[in-house]
């Protein structure tokens, strides 16, 4: 069979690819602090005997988008969102460090400041530890102050300051748990110049109507590779036909 | 099988969590002492399909791997313990808490019970306790001929008896309090019980270590936000909207390839 049919058929595959990352980021359009997949084809000759006609497309994660969602106000006060650049550090399981731009804070029993599942959030010295408390404030730059259970007012006292870092987001690789990290493994400073905004989430910045618009113009395309598959079958099937007729 | 269909899939999934999570919110949006939920959205683990910085050739490298999404899940439904509108009801045994803290309640199989609904009454004889009949801890009886009752902020609840001018002291209400309140477990009725998560309750008079003044006459009302509400239910139709029509573009596809080979 004609080798064209292979061609296609790994355009169809890749196109497949390609819808999937699409899908997933359709269906993170509400998880909050997503940063949206960007897929891009490149080609891969297919090497071997005869002259090199032949290309493969094959879909390729292209990085992560890194336009900034839609701030929303949730009034909680253990909800971050960073305004401009920057991101938040968290620990992995592993002790590594990881980035994220998901603000959505909780503090565990052990008083530990984590995200929704439950890695601990990093501040200047280590993973922060906020103490039982009336109320909490995290400030602009990330300072946290907490009213201690049973102090006035005017008993305000300084507990940590989340790390805020601004690695070079061409640097920055997303993980097999969602989370950021640095290409090369290196953990990124903190960086004073990051602001934060405490009682707001950013939300994923899916942006819907190109996703919609690419999910069309990826399903069309496999309609074409489909068509050329058929094509190729119809060609051999024309091809058997004659060697039927001229053998006859 | 197609992925894309699959990874849809998990946005209808987490999209129906929420709009069950919205909906419950509403249903309690008259629901004396309630805590709204919020649910937390988290994307799935990344296939890892062709490593960023492999070998392409013996000494090119791939500059751009392929890591594949597999969708999303709702990891958690949080409660906000933002305090709820204070409602004055001129109720005697109506109690607010104003700022935090819990009332314990004794549960029938013998656990104790958290709530901040303060709207107890009397049973036959003369316990305080919630509408559902769970009663009050410490146990507080009131007792019979009485003619006022008053409970301090810090709850001291003091009776005036028939016949009698000075008013008797009948017992100290006392508040708990949690390091987590977010992880305690909703139990229906209005009821919380302890966790791993929340820590071990700690009891206390109100007004001090940070609990919350007591509010006799008063209810708390229900902390959800109705406009917020609503907002996120039409996010969620929208959002599940597009899932779907990622679901019907994904088998779009296969039909084509079905009826075309």
């Amino acid at each position: 069979m004609d080798r064209l049919a292979y061609i296609a058929m790994t355009g169809a595959k890749q196109t497949e690819v390609a819808q999937a990352i699409t899908a997933n980021n359709l269906a993170n359009v509400s998880t909050t602090g997503f940063r949206a997949d960007l897929h891009a084809f490149s080609q891969r000759d297919v090497e071997g005997t005869g002259l090199p006609t032949r290309t493969n497309a094959v879909v390729d994660a292209y990085g992560i988008d890194l336009r900034e969602g839609a701030i929303q106000t949730t009034g909680h006060n253990l909800d971050v969102a960073i305004s401009g650049e920057g991101y938040f550090a968290v620990q992995t399981p592993n002790g590594g460090e990881a980035y994220t731009r998901a603000g959505n804070f909780r503090v565990g029993s052990g008083g530990l400041l984590t995200t929704a599942d439950g890695m601990p959030v990093i501040g200047e010295g280590g993973p922060v530890a906020v103490p039982p408390n009336e109320t909490l404030l995290i400030g602009n730059d990330g300072t946290i102050t907490v009213r201690s259970l049973g102090q006035g007012p005017e008993a305000l006292s300084i507990v940590d300051r989340l790390k805020l870092v601004k690695p070079d987001p061409e640097s920055l690789v997303k993980g097999p748990d969602g989370l950021l990290r640095t290409a090369d493994g290196a953990i990124a400073p903190a960086d004073a110049t990051v602001s934060v905004q405490s009682g707001a989430l950013e939300s994923s910045n899916v942006n819907v109507a190109d996703a919609l618009v690419s999910m069309i113009s990826l399903a069309r395309q496999y309609e074409s590779q489909v068509n050329i598959i058929r094509n190729a079958e119809d060609n051999a099937d024309a091809a058997a036909a004659m060697l039927r007729s001229s053998g006859g | 099988m197609n992925q894309g269909l699959w990874i849809a899939k998990t946005g209808l999934d987490a999209q129906q969590t929420r709009m069950s999570v919205v909906s419950n919110n509403l249903a309690n949006v008259g629901t004396t002492g309630f805590k709204r939920s919020r649910a937390a959205f988290e994307d799935l683990v990344y296939q890892n399909i062709r490593q960023a910085g492999g070998q392409s050739s013996q000494d090119t490298i791939l500059p751009s791997g392929l890591y594949l999404g597999t969708g999303v899940r709702v990891v958690g439904t949080e409660k906000t313990f933002n305090q709820g509108n204070i409602v004055q009801t001129g109720n005697n045994l109506d109690m607010a808490i104003l700022g935090r803290g819990f009332f314990q309640v004794d549960l029938p199989d013998g656990t104790a019970g958290y709530t901040r609904n303060g709207s107890f009454q009397l049973n036959a004889t003369g316990e305080l306790v919630t509408s559902g009949g769970y009663r009050l801890q410490p146990a507080i009886t009131i007792p019979q001929g009485t003619q006022s009752l008053t409970i301090g902020t810090d709850g001291v609840i003091s009776v005036t008896l028939a016949g009698q001018s000075q008013p008797t002291q009948v017992g100290n209400l006392q508040l708990v309090d949690f390091v987590n309140p977010g992880g305690l477990q909703p139990r229906g009725e209005n009821l919380f019980v302890e966790t791993t998560a929340s820590g071990t309750a700690q009891t206390g008079t109100p007004g001090l270590t940070g609990l919350g003044t007591l509010s006799q006459g008063s209810l708390e009302s229900s902390n959800v936000n109705v406009v917020e509400e609503l907002v996120n239910m039409i996010e969620t139709q929208r959002a599940y909207e597009m899932n779907s029509k990622a679901i019907s573009t994904n088998d779009q596809m296969l039909q084509y390839l079905n009826n075309n080979l």
